[in-house]
């Protein structure tokens, strides 16, 4: 194994998220925060909300969870991105190191960074109202498992695209609405049947759920279902790269 | 051991990259390299020549490992670029023809990680001999987009130099960049050579294969069209020219003139050109004797020697 070549890559990429904190670290964690101010704290405080915990306390594992996915996505596509757009990405696929360590380097550096900023939403959050973590191992596992898997799925959308426009496709057109639709700000049980069965198709309510589960110890759905689809999520990643790397398809035709 | 055996395994020996019936098709149908077998020797340098398109960088490609063979085999150092990649990029350097560099980090921060990706650990100690050698030393903590043109391509080539590489490939190494620098990198080129470096070159210029290289290689539509040691091809192909000022134009040639091959008039009639291949028996002495016992006297003589560029067009407008 070339460990000292994926730690490479992993550092270039961690240097490069401290190089710009603004962009990388703090705009994400203003905007969460602000989230949170108007949702949590303003708005929340109107609402008769019927749960064991605050309004304010019941969004900060949605928040931070909808941090974790949209951040880790976006680290790992563009960090594989932009050395493909500048050409420098030949360094790396003419270098010894297999695959598997330069898809390691930079998804474990974009999870890394989405970890970071989901800390910084929870210490934030923390300012407002006290948030207590039930099971941290696995609010950790949760966090984790979600943002290694859209890391993973951000390097392949970071292969895929060939310009800035389908870069941001993905997170624009489908991750967005799915976060904001996957019950960041309300319970499943505040919607009617339908749309309650509906938002059962959206993988994000899983992770959602999962995480708050771990905090609260409530959730609507069981947490083992959500590690399960979660999982799932994290080995159609793996195959798809296995594919894009067996055939070299964009990469080495 | 035979003698024979002896022979094939110092010849085997000697190879440090084979290639045997590489073709290339991309996806689109394009055929960039059709049946290609050839070896290079340990040590050389070795220049491939061929015009835009013409499969160089393909090929390239294929030996570093950014582009996937369709068929065949390429060895370095005798190890598989397929099944052995970890050892074969190891063994190997590469300059890209572009220049291709992230503008946000610094002149070390550059080769630094270039080193780190072939899994050797930082050395401050190469860091300062490579970029002192490439006159990048005091420019070592400036960001790559604060670089000229030309130290922009001598940090492509300090990179490639960062895994301390037995095989160096220069695509297209001095396209742009002006007369000084590029005398200085094919200073830097016969240096790493007398180090033992193998140096493959692609190159538009044919006075720098002219200048540099051991041996030649012409590639013309994906096909290697020859390959063989510059100054015998220089001698095979090359020809010369005695050409004779006439003190009176001629319409004709004289009849003591007629029968000789490679003699011509040019088309004022004001000069006599005899052409002739340089390994060829020149037949010089017998000319001059005739020319002294016909009506023609001449004012002038001088000589002209074809280069290599006039060789290379002509084999690859042979094959146009």
């Amino acid at each position: 194994m070339n460990k000292i070549g994926f730690a490479t890559i992993y550092f270039k990429e961690m240097a490069r998220t401290f190089r710009v904190p603004g962009q990388t670290l703090i705009s994400p964690v203003m905007t969460t925060a602000l989230y949170f101010v108007v949702f949590g704290s303003a708005i929340g405080s109107q609402v008769d909300f019927n749960l064991e915990v605050s309004y304010a306390q019941f969004i900060v594992p949605g928040l931070i969870m909808m941090s974790l996915i949209t951040n880790s996505m976006s680290a790992a596509s563009s960090g594989i991105y932009f050395p493909r757009f500048i050409g420098t990405i030949y360094e790396i696929f003419s270098a010894p190191i297999s695959y598997t360590e330069i898809t390691l380097g930079y998804t474990l550096a974009a999870t890394t960074r989405a970890l970071i900023i989901g800390a910084l939403i929870y210490i934030t959050a923390l300012f407002f109202t006290p948030i207590p973590v039930e099971h941290p191992f696995i609010a950790l596992f949760f966090a984790f498992l979600t943002a290694f898997s859209f890391s993973l799925f951000g390097f392949i959308t970071g292969i895929w695209a060939d310009s800035f426009e389908k870069l941001s496709l993905f997170p624009v057109i489908i991750l967005t609405p799915l976060s904001f639709l996957g019950g960041v700000f309300y319970s499943l049980d505040m919607l009617p049947p339908f749309w309650q069965t509906l938002s059962l198709a959206n993988p994000v309510v899983y992770m959602i759920e999962g995480l708050r589960w771990s905090f609260f110890g409530i959730a609507m759905i069981n947490p083992l279902i959500s590690a399960l689809l979660i999982s799932i999520f994290l080995m159609i990643c793996f195959g798809l790269l296995s594919y894009i790397f067996r055939t070299g398809y964009k990469i080495k035709n | 051991m035979t003698k024979l055996k002896k022979v094939l395994q110092y010849t085997t020996m000697n190879n440090i990259i084979t290639i045997q019936n590489l073709t290339k098709a991309y996806d689109n149908g394009f055929v960039a390299l059709k049946d290609i077998n050839f070896t290079i020797t340990r040590g050389e340098i070795f220049a491939l020549l061929g015009q835009n398109g013409a499969g160089k960088t393909t090929l390239i490609s294929i030996i570093c490992g950014l582009v996937r063979p369709s068929t065949g085999t390429v060895t370095v150092n005798d190890d598989d670029i397929i099944k052995d990649y970890r050892k074969t990029r190891s063994y190997i350097g590469l300059v890209p023809q572009e220049i291709t560099l992230d503008p946000f980090l610094t002149v070390t921060q550059t080769v630094a990680y270039a080193r780190g990706f072939y899994g050797r650990p930082r050395d401050e100690k190469l860091i300062e001999e490579v970029l002192t050698d490439l006159s990048l030393w005091d420019k070592k903590d400036n960001k790559i987009q604060e670089l000229s043109g030309g130290m922009k391509r001598r940090v492509l080539i300090a990179k490639a130099l960062m895994n301390e590489p037995e095989i160096l490939f220069l695509d297209e190494p001095t396209a742009g960049v002006d007369v000084e620098l590029r005398k200085g990198m094919w200073d830097m080129v016969t240096k790493l050579k007398n180090r033992g470096t193998t140096i493959i070159l692609t190159t538009h210029y044919i006075e720098e294969a002219q200048e540099m290289a051991d041996r030649i290689g012409v590639i013309a539509d994906g096909e290697i069209k020859i390959i063989e040691e510059k100054d015998a091809l220089m001698n095979r192909l090359g020809t010369k020219k005695i050409i004779l000022t006439l003190t009176k134009n001629c319409d004709t040639l004289p009849p003591e003139l007629v029968d000789f091959s490679g003699l011509s008039l040019s088309d004022d009639g004001h000069n006599l050109i005899y052409s002739y291949k340089k390994s060829e028996h020149t037949g010089i002495t017998t000319l001059l004797t005739a020319i002294k016992g016909s009506s023609i006297t001449f004012t002038d003589i001088q000589t002209e020697e074809s280069s290599l560029e006039d060789i290379f067009v002509s084999l690859t407008q042979k094959h146009e």
